[in-house]
C-alpha cells in the first residue's frame, strides 16, 4: 500500500516568535497547534490523531494531549527522530491517514533553547549504549558535523567557499523575512572570516538558535475537500536511520542516500521535478550532503552544484529554504524539520513571500537529517505536490 | 571543590567519566590495565566496536573480546574551538585492526592533524571513573 494521495497537508503555522523568555513551552506547542487549526479551518475537536517528539514535555504524546484537551484521540504516534521527526511525522499521519486510523492529524513542535534552560534532551542519553564510549570525547552537534565537512572536503576536494555559498543563498532567502532571526544578506568572505568553531565549520555556517516552534494539520482526502484552502497532495514519504555499524563508519553520506530514493520511487517523479526543495541545514555541510544524497547532483558534486547562487530563489536551479531556513530565519529548539514543511507548503500554495516565491511551483521536497549526522540520524524525506 | 570566587575556567577539560554496564564491565576492568578491546565475532570474523556482547553484523552471541594493538589513522576530525577550556579535537581513528572509532586526538600540536596520519593509543584518566583510551600523532 502507498500513501500517494491519500492525505493532505491543510495547515501549517510559524510561530512568529525567536525569543519567547514570558512562554512556556507547552504554551508555545498549544499556540502553534492553535495557529495550524486557524489556518486549515478546523477547531480541537476534530483532531483525531496527534503526533509530537522529543521537545514535548512530559509523558510522550499523554501530558500535551491531556494538556491541550485533544479528547477526540484515536492514534497517537511519538517517534522521536530529533530534529527531523516532523517531516517524518508527516508520513506516518499519511500511514494512518490512510489506514484508518484518524482522519485529522495535528503535528507540533516547541521549545525555547534560547530563553529557556535545557532543551529536549533528557536523561536517556546517559543510559544510551554507546554512551560511555562517546560522552568522554566532548562530542557536540558543531564538531560532529564538522567530521564530516573535514571527511567530504578530504574525498572530494569540497571548500569552505562552497560551503559559504548555502549560508549565503540562506541569507538572501531570509532578508525578505520579518521574522527571520538573521535578516541581513551576507557574502562568502563574511563566512569565511567569522569565528572558527569547529574546524572546518565557521560560526556562520551554523544555523541559528532560536525559540518557537510550529505545528501541522494532515487530512484526509475527505476532510481536505471541505476545506477553504489551497490542497497540499503527500504523495511521497520515506525514512531511514544511520549509525555508526559497529565501527564501519562512513561520514561521506547521509541517510537521505536511503530515504530519499524510496520517496522519489513511491512518488513516482526524480530530483528533476521538484521546483523548490526545504533540505534540513543545521550547517551548511548538512545541506550539501543530503543534496547529494538525495540525488540533486552526483556524489561528490555539491560543492560545486552549491556555488555561484544555484540555491537562491529566482537566480539558481534549484531554489531552497525561501524563509531563510535554519541557517538565518529559525531553527525552533534545536529542531528544524517542522519549518522545512511549512515554508514547502507556503510554496507548494503560492503565499511564500513575493520575492522568493518560485513560479508555477507544484512540486516540492522537504527533507531532514535529525540527530547527528557524525554518529547516529533519522533521515526523513517528504515529497509532496499541489493539487 | 573549586571556590565559587575563582571565575576563571579550568585549565584543562573534564573527561566524561564512562557509563560503565554489566555488558561493558569487562572493556572498563581492561582499560585499567592499559589495555584496548574490541569485539570480534567468531561466526562471521568480522570486528566491532564499541563492544557488544552480539556481533552486530550477523547477530551472533559468539562474541570474543580481543586486544587492539594500539595503531591506527586519523578518519576524519575536528579542532573544537568553542571550548571554555581551550581546543580539543575530536577524531573518528581507524584502527589497525579495522573499526573505525570515536575518540580524541592529545598531547600534539593540532595544526599537524590530518586525513591518513598515523595515532597511537594514550590512555587518560576520566573525572572520577575508568581511564579513557586516546590517541596521539605518530
Amino acid at each position: 500500500m502507498s500513501i500517494k494521495g491519500k492525505a493532505y497537508v491543510m495547515g501549517a503555522f510559524e510561530h512568529p516568535t525567536r525569543e519567547a523568555p514570558d512562554k512556556s513551552t507547552p504554551q508555545l506547542h498549544a499556540e502553534c497547534a492553535r495557529g495550524a487549526l486557524a489556518d486549515a479551518g478546523l477547531s480541537k475537536d476534530d483532531i483525531d490523531g496527534y503526533f509530537c517528539a522529543g521537545d514535548a514535555p512530559g509523558f510522550g504524546a499523554m501530558s500535551m494531549a491531556d494538556y491541550m484537551g485533544l479528547k477526540n484521540l484515536r492514534h497517537m504516534d511519538s517517534t522521536e527522530t530529533g530534529g527531523s521527526s516532523y517531516i517524518l511525522h508527516v508520513g506516518h499521519a499519511a500511514e494512518a491517514i490512510a489506514a484508518g486510523k484518524c482522519s485529522v492529524a495535528l503535528i507540533t513542535l516547541a521549545g525555547k533553547p534560547r530563553t529557556g534552560s535545557g532543551g529536549p534532551r533528557g536523561g536517556g542519553f546517559a543510559a544510551a549504549p554507546e554512551a560511555a564510549f562517546e560522552m568522554p570525547y566532548g562530542g557536540t552537534t558543531h564538531n560532529q558535523y564538522a567530521m564530516c565537512a573535514t571527511r567530504h572536503m578530504h574525498e572530494y576536494g569540497t571548500t569552505s567557499e562552497q560551503l559559504a555559498w548555502i549560508k549565503v543563498a540562506a541569507s538572501h532567502h531570509a532578508q525578505w523575512n520579518p521574522h527571520a532571526f538573521l535578516k541581513d544578506v551576507v557574502t562568502v568572505e563574511d563566512v569565511i572570516n567569522s569565528p572558527m568553531i569547529a574546524t572546518p565549520l565557521h560560526r556562520l555556517d551554523c544555523c541559528v538558535v532560536t525559540d518557537g516552534g510550529g505545528a501541522l494539520i494532515v487530512t484526509s482526502p475527505e476532510v481536505a475537500k471541505q476545506l477553504k484552502r489551497p490542497k497540499v497532495k503527500v504523495i511521497g514519504a520515506a525514512e531511514a536511520p544511520k549509525g555508526t555499524y559497529g565501527g564501519k563508519v562512513d561520514l561521506t553520506f547521509s541517510g537521505a542516500a536511503w530515504s530519499g530514493p524510496k520517496a522519489f520511487a513511491e512518488a513516482g517523479i526524480t530530483p528533476k521535478d521538484i521546483k523548490y526543495a526545504s533540505i534540513y541545514d543545521s550547517f551548511t555541510i548538512t545541506v550539501l550532503m543530503q543534496l547529494e544524497d538525495l540525488g540533486f547532483c552526483a556524489k561528490g558534486a555539491g560543492g560545486k552544484f552549491v556555488a555561484d547562487g544555484n540555491l537562491i530563489s529566482g537566480v539558481g536551479k534549484l531554489p531552497f529554504n525561501t524563509d531563510g531556513g535554519g541557517l538565518c530565519n529559525n531553527h525552533p529548539t534545536n529542531r528544524g524539520g517542522i519549518t522545512k514543511v511549512i515554508e514547502a507548503v507556503r510554496q507548494l500554495r503560492g503565499e511564500a513571500h513575493p520575492k522568493v516565491q518560485v513560479a508555477n511551483c507544484d512540486l516540492a521536497i522537504a527533507h531532514g537529517t535529525g540527530g547527528s549526522l557524525g554518529t547516529r540520524h533519522g533521515a526523513a524525506t517528504l515529497i509532496m505536490e499541489r493539487e | 571543590m573549586s571556590q565559587p570566587s575563582e571565575k576563571k575556567a579550568p585549565a584543562v577539560r573534564k573527561i566524561f567519566p564512562p557509563a560503565v554496564n554489566e555488558e561493558t564491565a569487562k572493556f572498563w576492568k581492561a582499560a585499567e590495565d592499559g589495555k584496548l578491546l574490541y569485539g570480534f565475532c567468531l561466526a562471521c570474523n568480522e570486528p566491532h566496536y564499541y563492544p557488544r556482547t552480539f556481533c552486530p553484523f550477523c547477530f551472533s552471541d559468539k562474541v570474543e573480546w580481543r586486544e587492539a594493538n594500539g595503531k591506527g589513522k586519523v578518519y576524519s576530525y575536528s579542532v573544537m574551538h568553542r571550548s571554555p577550556t581551550g581546543p580539543y579535537t575530536i577524531a573518528y581513528v581507524e584502527l589497525q585492526e579495522g573499526p573505525r572509532i570515536l575518540t580524541n586526538l592529545v598531547d600534539c600540536d593540532f595544526d599537524k592533524i590530518a586525513i591518513d596520519a598515523p595515532v597511537s593509543l594514550v590512555w587518560k584518566s576520566s573525572d572520577g571513573g575508568a581511564p579513557v583510551p586516546f590517541f596521539t600523532l605518530g
